[in-house]
């Protein structure tokens, strides 16, 4: 718990410290944090719900997945299309009823599929939903077969890229190559305004925290407790009466739901979205910040998610040809050396999470006993 | 003949890439029977235990289990809910888990995730798993991790689980492998309190510890039934003699 | 005239039906056509002319009358270099003007004494006069030496259809003595017959049927152009037509299935090796494409050494680059495995994450050595070109690469079942504690198998550099597709992955068409997706206690 306490701590203290910097200070102030860092705070913070939805599947159920970012890119065109219908008549074409890419294709009216997206509650929902219901399917057909290990995690695989050769047609109605841009403003609020960027940052470090606690109680939960049995002794779980393929669906489902909303907070702190975001490599990244903060510990996801970005915005920036360097010897330093991850290195009464070496089911089983 | 047997193997056939592991095998086992299977490497025992449990589908033959289950039809949670439950060779419990947790999973109870999302532990779970505890010796070491065990309480804690799933009949893999003589003893002895009120299989290499169990049983060969009869009988057949002799 | 009588069989013997005296007819047909060019005077008095089209049937008289003066006159007078006598007079002079002075055009003999310009006057030039030496040109190429120009020059007259030239046509088919290039000079008669307006009807329906049973794209282009034929040859001509719609189907099919193969043939050699690591040692090398991308750079490397030092082997620098790719990648493949894949046996999802992270690393570290653009690896004569076969055009380079995935294929086979090596693979793979029981060293055994692997797909590079853009993402293009290819025929099925290429090959070529190559390559992602759910273990899978373990 103590644990759980100070993620919770951090990721809310620290957005809101960020934001008070940002508004309360003048650009004067040596304190002063810009609009700049809070947007790429934001972004960090998006990121980390991604890793926390691929850390639920992979640490917990063991599904090494290379297709998140199927679910984080379908959120993310979800809120694009509301965005889109917000910019109206003032895009270049001066269209009210379309787009402007519909335009430039000659597109007379909005397709069917585009109607309700004007209304923020439905593109919301459809940011869940939409993931939700292809990692149903995709979950159900897979599991129930019992595609596992390296199978399930090329098969996600080729998910995410058949999405992004999918999106990449200019048919989809989705925006082609160019995808989705310009945005003018969220809720009648100006996007790229000072006070925006810290509204939404803020409002993806409550997202977070709460999908922290959601994904705590989860696998803290009698379900959690099966879920990493099956991780380690599938078949023994069936002999128990246990139906793996459904413990996973159901965890695969909520990931993916996470995704989908951290996709949907990502897109107006960039102000883009494009079939890009589906690349299999953006998955394996994400795969990466949990290795890296420690898989199977729901915090490590976090810190993992922020440090690794972080490492890339200076690399990139600092260093652009070392970048890829670094990150590919990250996966395998991390892979050789640090199995379970920066979390791994604490003391091993702070470490939750059943990888590690004390698991919370254990923890609990503690308690039980002893109180 | 099958008239209120409980588990009743017809004819079953399985082969993998023209290897006969089971050939034809047929056999009854009672309620409330205990039944030891012997048989030299390569007999079929763990390949009928397979079929048994629906791990293995047969290429021909049926499995009845209690008055008319075909459990040839059934996966194998469902075959596990019908109440079969199996001890495999290699210890199998839940390593990152609590011995406490490993029993909780086990329990008898609703296993969908719908209900494993909100279930909160009752007393009367607690009360269940502490007479589990008692029964395997594992009472002090409630806390400990699963992986943390000894090979010994290992094949306990995969027993005690078992036990909480609460089955009518028991499949076991070779429970004495590895054991010191005081546990193979002490094993036997659980054994025998199981069998007070569940029907059991046991699969065993070792003669000493069936002498010790004292019940029926019967000699696998090629996949199917060489001899069958009490430990005495069997052992004096000479088929089984020159199985296990050679010529 | 025995050359004539010759085509004139010849055609009867295309139709093939003798349903009327068709030599008597088309004699006849030609002795109608002659009398045109019988009146005419001597080419070269006709090109003095002052009328045009006088000048241009000069020009055709000139090209078919095989005088060797023939090409350097109309060259002369496509140069504007010819020259007429001003004043008509008979047998007046013609003149080519050189740079040296002017020479008879007759003769080809220099003029002692240069004429008066007053006395001399260009050659006539007009469009029909333009025609008339480009039709020139082309039946100047009749009569060349060679024959492979010679039917080039009938194949252009066959696809020009026209009528004007039938006179050339016959000229030259007369002359011919090479059976393939005669065959096209009488398909060009029947074209050019078909388009002129007089022929008669049963002269025509002979030339459908040549056309038809010549049954290409330009014949039926030449067949789909007519207009206003009587009912009877219209008729014909459609279901000619329709003939070669058959026919042109049945090709494209066979194409279809040709270049089907040869993309199977690629697959095969990248997923080659992937099936020795993936299939037999269960090894996830997400750097195996790269493995394939360094050997198309050890090619770049060897052919640029070879062009430094030994410029008379450019011919025979892939012959260097087949085994030096095959050592640069063996040997980083035994690097890799000795320093990282062998910490990760067991453990496939960290050995995924690894490899991918490897695979990073060497994208990285050849963009930074050779640049991100793309290197020019050139192809040597002998795997450049086409080979015609029936109504198929294949590139010699393709047919080579499968060739060598065969012989790349049954060479492991080979290796693997009657090697040394081999067989301690297969006791390693099948047995690892018995093999080292029996004294094979298992850990050099593991490092030699990855090598190999990583050696066959350096291999596959060196191929692929002749089709493909030797650039660091090289290897991008082919991981998934191998992983499907392995995935699909079985994993530690060698015949599998050869039919699991061949499948995904042709596939991928027959989807193509009907959805676009993007879609295609959906619809191929999605069939796999769900060809796992059916056979998770792959078309060919291993059966028996041994896969559970």
């Amino acid at each position: 718990m103590r644990g759980s306490a100070i993620t919770l701590a951090a990721v809310l203290g620290g957005a809101a410290l960020l934001a008070v910097l940002n508004l309360a200070t003048g650009p004067a102030s040596s304190v002063h944090v810009s609009s700049f860092v809070i947007g790429l705070t934001g972004k960090y913070l998006c990121y980390a719900i991604l890793a926390l939805a691929v850390d639920l599947v992979w640490g917990y159920a063991g599904i090494l997945t290379l297709g998140h970012a199927a679910f984080f890119a379908l959120g993310g065109y979800a809120m694009g299309m509301y965005l889109m219908r917000e910019i109206g008549a003032r895009g270049v074409y001066a269209n009210a009823r379309i787009p402007d890419f519909m335009v430039f294709l000659g597109w007379k009216e909005l397709p069917w599929y585009w109607h309700g997206f004007s209304h923020f509650p439905v593109a919301l929902i459809a940011a869940m939903v939409v993931p939700a219901i292809l990692a149903g399917v995709f979950g159900w057909l897979a599991f129930r077969s019992r595609v596992s290990g390296v199978y399930l995690s090329i098969i996600t695989q080729a998910l995410t890229y058949a999405l992004m050769l999918a999106f990449f047609r200019n048919e989809m109605g989705f925006g082609g190559n160019n995808g989705m841009t310009d945005f003018k403003d969220i809720l009648g609020l100006p996007i790229g305004r000072d006070s925006t960027t810290v509204g939404l940052m803020l409002v993806t470090a409550l997202v977070l925290a709460g999908a922290y606690v959601a994904s705590r109680a989860l696998v803290g939960s009698r379900y959690g407790k099966v879920l990493v049995a099956v991780r380690d002794a599938e078949s023994r779980t069936r002999f128990l009466g246990y139906r793996p393929e459904h413990y996973k669906l159901v965890v695969w489902v909520f990931s993916a739901v996470l995704a989908g909303i951290a996709g949907a907070l990502y897109v107006p702190q960039v102000g883009i979205i494009n079939p890009s975001e589906f690349a299999p490599a953006n998955s394996i990244e994400a795969v990466i910040w949990v290795a890296v903060g420690g898989r199977g510990t729901l915090s490590g996801a976090i810190l993992g998610a922020v440090l690794v970005n972080l490492g890339k915005t200076w690399l990139t920036g600092a260093l652009p040809e070392i970048w890829l360097f670094a990150l590919g010897g990250l996966f395998i330093f991390v892979t050789l050396f640090l199995p379970r991850g920066l979390i791994g290195l604490l003391p091993r009464r702070r470490r939750a999470g059943p990888i590690a070496e004390e698991s919370p089911a254990a923890a609990s089983a503690a308690r039980e006993a002893t109180g | 003949m099958t008239e209120g047997s409980l588990l009743y193997l017809d004819g079953v056939s399985v082969s993998f890439d023209g290897f006969r592991a089971l050939n034809e095998l047929s056999l009854v086992l009672e309620p409330g029977e205990m039944r030891a299977v012997i048989g030299p490497n390569g007999a079929g025992k763990t390949t009928m235990m397979d079929v048994i449990t629906g791990k293995t589908r047969p290429d021909t033959g049926r499995v009845v289990f209690g008055a008319d289950t075909d459990l040839t039809k059934l996966d194998e949670p469902a075959i596990a809910a019908l109440g079969i439950g199996r001890k495999f060779q290699k210890p199998t419990v839940f390593e990152p888990l609590s011995v406490w947790d490993n029993l909780l999973l086990a329990l008898a109870g609703d296993r969908r995730p719908r209900f494993s999302l909100w279930a909160r532990e009752t007393a009367e779970e607690r009360r269940r798993i502490e007479g589990i505890l008692e029964t395997t010796c594992l009472t002090e070491h409630r806390a400990r991790r699963a992986a943390d065990l000894s090979h010994g309480q290992k094949q306990w804690l995969e027993i005690g689980m078992l036990l909480a799933q609460e089955p009518r009949l028991l499949l076991v893999d070779e429970p004495v492998a590895g054991m010191t003589d005081a546990e193979t003893a002490q094993t036997a002895e659980l054994l025998r309190e199981i069998n007070r009120t569940r029907s059991v299989v046991v699969v065993e290499h070792d003669m000493e510890f069936v002498r010790a169990l004292g019940v029926k049983v019967t000699v696998l060969h090629e996949g199917s039934v060489l001899s069958e009869g009490a430990i005495d009988h069997v052992s004096a057949d000479p088929r089984v003699i020159e199985v296990y002799l050679g010529r | 005239m025995p050359g004539q009588a010759q085509g004139v069989s010849a055609v009867r013997h295309g139709a093939g039906r003798g349903r009327c005296p068709w030599p008597v007819l088309i004699l006849l047909l030609l002795l109608a056509l002659a009398p045109r060019a019988m009146a005419a005077g001597h080419p070269f008095a006709d090109l003095g002319a002052t009328n045009s089209d006088v000048v241009a049937r000069g020009v055709r008289e000139l090209a078919v009358s095989g005088n060797a003066r023939a090409p350097a006159v109309i060259a002369a007078l496509k140069a504007g270099k010819l020259f007429a006598w001003r004043w008509p007079v008979a047998n007046a002079p013609l003149f080519i003007r050189t740079d040296a002075g002017f020479v008879d055009a007759r003769t080809g003999a220099a003029v002692a004494t240069a004429p008066m310009p007053v006395n001399l006057r260009a050659v006539i030039m007009s469009d029909s006069v333009r025609g008339a030496i480009e039709t020139a040109a082309g039946v100047l190429d009749l009569h060349a030496a060679s024959a492979a120009v010679r039917e080039k020059a009938a194949e252009a007259l066959f696809q020009a259809a026209d009528p004007g030239s039938l006179k050339l046509i016959e000229t030259a088919l007369a002359a011919e003595k090479n059976g393939s290039v005669a065959r096209v000079l009488r398909e060009a008669r029947a074209a050019a017959l078909l388009k002129s307006a007089n022929a008669p009807i049963p002269a025509r329906l002979a030339a459908i049927d040549l056309l038809a049973a010549r049954g290409d794209l330009p014949a039926r282009n030449v067949l789909a152009s007519l207009q206003g034929e009587p009912p009877v040859v219209a008729t014909a001509a459609k279901a000619a037509i329709t003939g070669i719609n058959r026919q042109l189907q049945m090709w494209d099919l066979v194409e279809d299935l040709y270049y089907g193969i040869s993309l199977g043939a690629v697959l095969l050699l990248a997923a080659t090796g992937l099936a020795i690591t993936f299939g037999v040692m269960g090894v996830i090398n997400m750097a195996h494409g790269e493995m394939v991308m360094i050997g198309a750079y050890t090619t770049f490397v060897v052919q640029q050494a070879i062009t430094a030092f030994a410029p008379a082997l450019t011919q025979f620098g892939l012959l260097f680059a087949v085994p030096a790719a095959f050592v640069v990648a063996g040997v980083l493949g035994i690097v890799i495995e000795r320093t990282m894949i062998r910490f990760l046996y067991g453990r496939p999802l960290e050995t995924l994450l690894a490899t991918w992270g490897l695979s990073l690393v060497l994208q990285q570290a050849v963009r930074s050595i050779f640049g991100p653009t793309n290197q020019d690896v050139s192809s040597p004569d002998w795997m450049s070109g086409f080979v015609k076969l029936g109504g198929l055009t294949l590139t010699v380079n393709r047919l080579w690469i499968i060739l060598f995935a065969g012989l790349v294929l049954a060479a492991l086979m080979a290796a693997l079942r009657w090697g040394g090596l081999g067989r301690s693979i297969r006791a390693v793979t099948q047995n690892r504690r018995m093999a080292a029981a029996m004294g094979i060293r298992t850990p050099w055994i593991d490092a030699l198998t990855f090598g190999l692997g990583s050696g066959i797909a350096g291999m596959a590079g060196v191929a692929l550099s002749q089709i493909d853009n030797v650039s660091p993402n090289l290897g991008q293009n082919y991981i998934i597709d191998s992983f499907i290819v392995v995935v699909v025929g079985g994993v530690g099925n060698l015949w599998g992955t050869l039919f699991g290429a061949l499948i995904l090959g042709v596939v991928d070529k027959f989807v193509e068409p009907l959805t676009g190559a993007v879609l295609g390559k959906i619809v191929v992602l999605v069939f796999l997706i769900l060809f796992i759910q059916r056979r998770p273990r792959g078309l060919f899978p291993l059966k028996g206690r041994a896969v559970e373990a």
